[in-house]
């Protein structure tokens, strides 16, 4: 892998960012360079929200959004309402990665594209059956990781572990175990 | 080579500059929050509610006490430190002269943010820019890992016995405050050896017959600042201007000794060249998005043509020496502000750089790039487009304009 880059779309309150900066966190202390940017604007509960990661071999001298990304998550099912935002940019082979109750097949006919990976996961329900609230970043990190096989299981539970205590920790590291396993690609 | 000392953590810049202060053997700690600094201020507090560092945390009303905290506690001898935003910075104003003209080593971290009206919580350089003839030592950092490393030069550098000044670490708002990245930290001896404890420097008292520490200490009284009208005061702030003089040697200096234990510089400690050795065309720039011209740079380096980057480090002290040297010979240069000057001839950094190499046999073509304005986002692709335009200026195009303001609508 030489560089491989992430976009991440959701809404204010999903914890996003938080999810970008454990991707990050995962991928540094695996060795690798990482950069974990979040986009700001005036902070609004429900309002969208976008956040880049950058992971690569070398040093990250650039700063700038991430445009065209290998992969691209999707953390609230209603934005796929307007999904020419959501597919801006993202590469030939690259995955898209959404938390929908709908198949990957329906998913593909909102973007009308034959040449990248969907991969579907139901984040909301998980979230809710473990962490009683819609929270469905971690879940997104796992579904992430499966699908795309850029970082193992294990660095992004640590992640996990070294930045929440046990009380927070334990639940979202199931979470992540449980969107490895059930996230379907396509 | 030797191994690198320390550990790799993933940390945003304004987590950075905390932990370079936690490291630093601060005495006292006095801010007010304000976005996109409150981070670091957050950290500090942690950290002194856990025992952690044995700091004295002001709980401030305003920057204005914020800075006045941390004089009163300089003043006394403290080590110090303080960290604020745009209007942040806006309310310390008075106080940014006060502090330099009392010759206080106060290291305050500025994360760069746009100044109002209309509020933006975003970044330019306005804000620091503005402070620029304050006396006070302003360094801008390309990434968290400069952030942490400068921040730990300033302490050495600010309390320096020829030096005694202010120094302000700039570091650019979200784009290295909210970012987070790889950060090699050192191990807390290895910088607690490297800044020591502050020496407050020595002044004669006459009727004393000899040296005693220039601190309001309570066992030799002195008086720090005392007025001086047109009799003396031209006369302190000639001190002033001969002391931030000497601060480009003290700042060469520590960086060279802060490599040695880091294995990590940043060229000479002032400027940061890349491909200007040889350059048909330079582009000069401070702060974060040097990285991303730098990305665009290495590509059209490897497609063959002569382009280069100078990052300044430092706008205050200016390095015109260093600057005319490494651009002496290149024909055109592209000057990226990251700041307006509404009414004036093109932006600070352009009329700085301009003007110092006025005096070169051969004055190169110099154009003013204005980018980044409240945030305003510079991509790769804009700067590959300045790099085409300053090529067909060193072919003989004339340009139309010499201030470019690039990526706004009008």
């Amino acid at each position: 892998m030489s560089r491989f880059e992430i976009r991440w779309h959701g809404r204010g309150g999903q914890g996003i960012v938080t999810a970008a900066d454990l991707t990050a966190t995962a991928a540094i202390k695996l060795g690798f360079y990482a950069q974990s940017i979040p986009t700001f604007g005036t902070e609004r509960r429900g309002a969208p929200v976008i956040a880049y990661n950058r992971i690569d071999r070398q040093q990250i001298p650039e700063r700038s959004p991430v445009v065209e990304p290998d992969a691209v998550v999707v953390a609230d099912p209603h934005l796929l309402i307007n999904p020419k935002p959501l597919g801006a940019g993202l590469k030939s082979g690259g995955y898209l990665v959404v938390n929908t109750v709908k198949s990957a097949s329906e998913v593909r006919e909102f973007f009308k594209r034959d040449d990248i990976k969907i991969a579907v996961v139901n984040a909301t329900k998980l979230a809710m059956d473990v962490l009683r609230a819609p929270i469905v970043n971690t879940v997104m990190v796992g579904a992430l990781v499966s699908a795309t096989g850029v970082l193992t299981l294990e660095s992004v539970i640590n992640a996990v572990r070294d930045r929440f205590p046990p009380r927070l920790a334990d639940p979202n590291a199931q979470l992540i175990k449980q969107a490895y396993e059930s996230v379907k690609v396509e | 080579m030797r191994a690198l000392l320390g550990s790799v953590k993933a940390l945003n810049g304004a987590e950075a500059v905390a932990y370079a202060v936690k490291q630093s053997n601060v005495d006292v700690i006095s801010a007010y929050p304000i976005t996109p600094q409150t981070i670091i201020v957050e950290r500090l507090s942690e950290f002194v509610a856990n025992g952690e560092i044995h700091a004295e945390y002001v709980n401030v009303e305003s920057e204005h006490s914020a800075l006045s905290t941390c004089m009163g506690a300089a003043a006394a001898g403290a080590r110090t430190f303080t960290a604020t935003s745009s209007q942040g910075l806006a309310l310390m104003w008075e106080l940014l002269y006060v502090t330099s003209g009392l010759r206080l080593p106060v290291v305050m971290a500025v994360v760069n943010r746009a100044l109002s009206a209309p509020i933006n919580i975003h970044c330019d350089h306005s804000d620091s820019i503005g402070a620029r003839d304050s006396g006070w030592i302003q360094f801008y950092v390309e990434n968290s890992q400069e952030a942490y490393d400068t921040v730990i030069q300033a302490f050495k550098i600010a309390e320096h016995s020829d030096i005694q000044l202010p120094v302000m670490v700039n570091l650019d708002g979200f784009h290295i405050s909210h970012t987070l990245e790889n950060v090699n930290i050192l191990p807390d001896q290895v910088v607690s050896d490297f800044v020591g404890f502050r020496k407050p420097a020595n002044v004669r008292v006459e009727y004393l017959g000899r040296e005693v520490p220039a601190v309001l200490d309570g066992v030799t009284p002195i008086s720090l600042g005392i007025i001086a009208l047109s009799d003396y005061y031209y006369e302190f702030k000639m001190m002033l201007v001969d002391a931030i003089d000497k601060v480009k040697s003290v700042i060469k200096e520590v960086h060279n000794d802060y490599l040695k234990v880091s294995w990590r510089g940043y060229g000479d400690g002032l400027i940061d060249p890349y491909g200007v050795d040889g350059a048909d065309i330079v582009l000069v720039i401070m702060g974060s998005a040097a990285g991303t011209v730098k990305y665009v740079v290495k590509k059209l380096l490897e497609s063959g043509l002569r382009v280069g980057v100078l990052r300044l480090r430092t706008f205050r002290p200016f390095p015109y020496e260093e600057v005319v040297k490494v651009l002496s010979g290149v024909k055109v240069i592209g000057v990226m502000d990251r700041a307006t000057s509404p009414g004036a001839y093109g932006a600070p950094l352009f009329n700085e750089l301009r003007s110092a190499l006025y005096d070169l046999d051969s004055r190169p073509t110099v154009v003013n790039f204005i980018y980044g304005i409240g945030g305003r986002d510079l991509e790769p692709l804009t700067v590959k487009r300045i790099c085409e335009k300053l090529l067909e200026f060193g072919r003989g195009v004339k340009p139309a304009s010499y201030v470019e303001y690039v990526g706004v609508r009008r």
